[in-house]
């Protein structure tokens, strides 16, 4: 398939691996403990799990997969002022596949709908308008999630709705913003991370001097990268070659599709119709400070925390999890007192075993840790058969 | 033969109603027309004469065939109804067929259940009954029993089949997904996901133009091919809903081996990758309704290969991968990069991914 095969060419991979493994053999600091690098985005995560990235790296590398799924990091609390909306008579409530499974405190979306409430996955917000223009009887509201990547989006749906005059169509809003959420990692004081790889996709809507502070204050490396096995091993080595000559910099991988300067439109859209929260919850890291946003004023109408009474309910996680540690790379998501016992995917008790692409559901289902080391032998020996050629 | 052919050809009734109503449930004149126009016409081969409440069937004639009787059942609710490469009657009749086919079994009878909405369009029922009448001549398998039921609007989706089937099981043919053993090697018969990834673009709220065709159809004849040239076959298993992955677990589990598989080796219609990739939906858990998994031990690998090749529905095989004798219960894939990852039964039903 063209576009894609040529970014997991095995060939090239190899070439890669070696190239990393011989910065990391010149980095004095591998030696004594492990390298962490974050990947920011859920996107990376799955990646490097679908492609037993991990597998392919010196053991010195240790990748800690960061807050970047949006699914994972929504907290229960507003789950539950979903299931909320849904459950009203009048509404059809619209959602991305993924989401219809995070649990809240009682249920969720997926139970809500077993119990009746009429909830449908939709691929895009403009589906849900269009709903909303088909049934002008009752109230169609999008679960609006998502981090500047879907923004835009559903920025602009309504915009149209305001433009076309939808008046029963509205927004549930729970949009978040990775740059504060980046931050509040990185003051942790339990931190070890040596790097970043940036999201190619967040980057690709707000561009790359949003990260700028990662490197000026902090002293991290930072590589906006792509989310092809080859985008993501040639973002590792760039990273690792700024550790190597003691660089910290805002570095772009991804520059066939991010520009430096963001996407103009998008980001207009996104500011007219949003304003920053003062502050917003997150499943596993609490409360942090500027990192949502809400409608503006402007467009209340178009608001469905606004046109529908919720809950609106702060609930704390579970206590048995530790989300947290694991989004901070303090420990391994197998590490966790309930990974695979009273956490797993069927039954989610922590944010990152609700989506595929959290750390903890990617380690469940693929197996990270476990199959670090591929048994090299058998995939030869499959190869040599003449029987399987 | 079944019955005694002397009976006089009864007069079958006609449904003159556009949509069913309750009452072509009711037991009564309505009811009678509806079966005899709608069923009994298509599905009567000329020897049986529907008035019993029961098929019966000789057992010197089953007995001749082998020394087993298989015997299954299965719902189908699918929608939409129709889709490219099928309907909910052919895969009816298919899927029954396959779920006998794949225990070494020559599948011979059918019996089937309808569960009709109340406002579903005759002509609608009509064109499945046909499709299933067709794809049961095809298969050389006979539909001789049956049962409909209206129910009122909202208790079902449109119309639901239900189809239990009968086969024989020739003398020595011995297959189960208890006998996979290290060394042994894993194919499919083709292409896979194209069924899944057919029904997810005929539901129409995806808005892409896919020209993916459902890959159903009945596997007993290549199966039989298979098993003349590969006899010490160890198991069959057709890979429908939870697709490969699924049922590489299965056997993974039941035999207490692992299994390896190459993703370089899967084989994917170019366009159900592209569907994959778009959507963020692996293509292994999709569901298959013309594909099976075969394990064979290594010595008859080839002549497997070679026989399934042959036939119109296995040219595009390929042999995936080896059972292995350490951890039990556990598939791994190579990944074409050259790393290694578990391939997982599937939790709950595969949602496609938001970014």
């Amino acid at each position: 398939m063209k576009y894609v095969d040529e970014f997991r060419d095995r060939e090239k991979a190899e070439t890669l691996t070696r190239a990393i493994a011989h910065v990391v053999a010149r980095i004095e600091r591998a030696r004594t403990r492990p390298l962490q690098i974050m990947e920011v985005c859920g996107g990376h995560t799955h990646s490097i799990f679908r492609y037993g990235i991990e597998g392919l790296l010196p053991p010195e590398i240790e990748l800690v997969h960061g807050p970047g799924c949006p699914v994972c990091v929504l907290p229960m609390g507003r789950v539950d002022d979903a299931v909320a909306i849904a459950e009203r008579p009048e509404v059809i409530f619209t959602t991305f596949g993924d989401a219809m499974r995070v649990p809240g405190s009682k249920k969720s979306l997926l139970g809500a709908k077993a119990d009746g409430a009429d909830v449908r996955m939709v691929y895009s917000p403009m589906d849900a308008m269009g709903l909303a223009r088909k049934h002008p009887d009752r109230e169609v509201v999008f679960f609006g999630i998502g981090f500047e990547t879907t923004m835009p989006s559903t920025a602009l749906t309504i915009l149209a709705a305001e433009a076309e005059k939808v008046g029963n169509f509205s927004v549930f809003c729970n949009h978040i913003t990775i740059v504060p959420t980046i931050k509040a990692i990185l003051d942790s004081p339990d931190l070890h991370i040596d790097g970043f790889l940036g999201p190619g996709h967040v980057s690709m809507v707000i561009g790359t001097a949003p990260f700028v502070f990662v490197a000026s204050h902090y002293r991290r490396p930072l590589v906006v990268a792509g989310f092809e096995p080859l985008d993501i091993l040639h973002a590792i080595w760039m990273v690792l070659l700024q550790i190597e000559t003691g660089r910290a910099e805002i570095e772009n991988q991804y520059a066939r599709v991010v520009p430096e300067a963001g996407n103009t439109p998008a980001l207009q859209a996104v500011s007219s119709v949003y304003e920053l929260r003062e502050f917003f919850e997150w499943r596993g890291l609490g409360s942090i400070d500027h990192s949502g946003v809400r409608i503006r004023e402007r467009y209340a109408r178009f608001d469905a925390e606004r046109k529908f009474a919720t809950p609106n309910a702060r609930i704390a996680d579970p206590k048995a999890c530790q989300c947290g540690e694991v989004l901070k790379g303090v420990i391994k998501p197998h590490q966790c007192k309930v990974f695979g016992t009273a956490c797993t995917p069927e039954t989610p008790l922590g944010a990152l075993m609700v989506s595929s692409e959290g750390a903890c559901a990617a380690y469940f289902q693929y197996g990270g840790g476990s199959v670090r080391r591929p048994p090299v032998t058998s995939a030869e020996s499959l190869r040599k058969r003449a029987v399987l050629r | 033969m079944i019955g005694r052919g002397e009976v006089p050809a009864r007069k079958l009734g006609r449904v003159h109603a556009r949509t069913v109503t309750l009452a072509h449930g009711g037991g009564g004149k309505a009811m009678k027309d509806l079966i005899d126009d709608v069923f009994v016409r298509v599905f009567d081969e000329g020897d049986i004469a529907p008035l019993e409440d029961q098929a019966r069937i000789p057992l010197a004639e089953l007995a001749a065939g082998g020394d087993r009787l298989a015997f299954t059942t299965d719902g189908f609710v699918v929608d939409p109804l129709f889709f490219p490469g099928g309907d909910i009657g052919k895969l009816a009749v298919c899927g029954t067929v396959n779920d006998l086919a794949v225990g070494g079994a020559v599948p011979r009878y059918l019996a089937c259940a309808f569960i009709l909405e109340e406002g579903v369009l005759v002509e609608v029922v009509q064109r499945v009954a046909r499709s299933m009448a067709s794809a049961a001549r095809a298969a050389a398998v006979r539909i001789v029993t049956g049962d409909t039921k209206v129910v009122q609007r909202g208790a079902c989706d449109k119309l639901f089949i239900t189809t239990t089937g009968v086969g024989i099981i020739p003398r020595g043919v011995d297959l189960s997904v208890t006998y996979a053993r290290p060394g042994d090697v894993v194919m499919v018969n083709g292409l896979l996901g194209d069924h899944g990834a057919a029904i997810l673009a005929a539901r129409g709220d995806l808005a892409l133009d896919t020209p993916i065709e459902s890959d159903c159809a009945a596997l007993h004849g290549i199966i039989a091919a298979l098993l003349v040239a590969a006899p010490r076959t160890r198991c069959l298993r057709d890979a429908t809903r939870g697709g490969v992955a699924t049922v590489l677990n299965e056997i993974a589990e039941a035999s207490a081996v692992s299994i390896e598989i190459d993703d370089a080796r899967t084989p994917l219609r170019t366009e159900v990758r592209g569907f994959c990739e778009i959507l963020g939906l692996d293509p292994l858990y999709l569901a298959n309704e013309g594909k099976f998994v075969a394990v064979v031990p290594e010595a008859e690998a080839e002549a497997a290969l070679s026989a399934l090749r042959a036939h119109p529905l296995g040219r595009d095989s390929v042999a995936i991968g080896v059972i292995r004798g350490d951890e039990p219960g556990r598939v791994t894939m190579h990944t074409v990069m050259g790393g290694v990852r578990i391939v997982d039964m599937l939790v709950g039903e595969q949602l496609p991914r938001i970014c």
